[in-house]
């Protein structure tokens, strides 16, 4: 199973700023709930597009279903758009911000 | 029981088994999705097939420009899709992507128009209510694109 969680490898040669912390703070990509998406179609997407296994995509589908909302992936901003722009391929209610 | 449309083959294909008046139907409203969103991509029922990424106006700005383009292409290709293949009775895995994402596009369109609700079906359909002969087709665009989630899934 694809992992997104891991943060990404930063060589550190000089002293940094406070901005340059800012910029690598990872994006979430957050999955909302919607009435018209069938639970099972959000589950098979998930697997889908982020290779998670049945387990872990229900949970995700389950977590969005019943708190309305949940984190499906993060990363740098590039990898949170392309995955924002794939869920709305889909017809998922997606969004993202900086964490 | 109502015969599957939709199943997955023993050879791990999609087959697919629509009577002539259900290909009619799904072609005329594969039609109608293609013409609104040519003609009318504002239309608030269409604009539930676009949502924003991003809270901030000026990064949502940059974000359409990016790729709704991309997106509004790939809905017209899945729509073609369907309306090319509604009466074969296989689908290679690129066509059956391609219908799981335009029923859910038409399942989109047509529930954000009905304001359906999670348990908009539940008591099932009151001839009665206008909106009866929407939230049937709703119904059977739901249930059909069930068989196909169901063939498509993979088991773990």
């Amino acid at each position: 199973m694809a992992s997104t969680l891991a943060p990404a490898e930063v060589q550190l040669e000089q002293p940094r700023g406070a901005d340059d912390f800012e910029l690598d703070r990872p994006w979430i990509v957050i999955v909302w709930n919607d009435p018209i998406n069938l639970m099972s179609y959000v589950t098979l997407v998930f697997q889908k597009l982020f290779g998670y296994s049945r387990a872990k995509a229900t949970k995700l589908m389950l977590q969005v279903h019943n708190d309305g909302k949940a984190v499906v992936s993060s990363g740098t901003r590039e990898k949170a758009e392309h995955d924002v722009s794939r869920l709305h391929a889909h017809g998922l209610w997606a969004t993202m911000r900086q964490d | 029981m109502v015969e599957r449309r939709i199943e997955r083959t023993a050879g791990g294909e999609v087959a697919l088994r629509l009577p002539p008046e259900e290909q009619t139907l799904l072609l005329g409203l594969a039609h109608e999705l293609r013409s609104g969103l040519e003609t009318a991509p504002d239309d608030p029922s269409l604009r539930r097939l676009f949502p924003p990424a991003y809270d901030e106006e000026r990064d949502e700005r940059a974000y359409r420009e990016l790729a709704a383009e991309g997106l509004l292409d790939g809905r017209r290709q899945s729509l073609d899709v369907v309306a090319r293949t509604v009466g074969q009775d296989r689908l290679s895995a690129e066509e059956a992507d391609a219908w799981l994402r335009a029923l859910n596009d038409l399942r989109l369109a047509l529930g954000t128009r009905l304001d359906v609700q999670e348990d908009s079906l539940l008591d099932g359909l009151d001839p009665d209510d206008p909106a009866a002969s929407g939230l049937a087709v709703y119904a059977y665009l739901s249930w059909l694109q069930e068989q196909l989630v169901e063939a498509l899934s993979p088991a773990d």
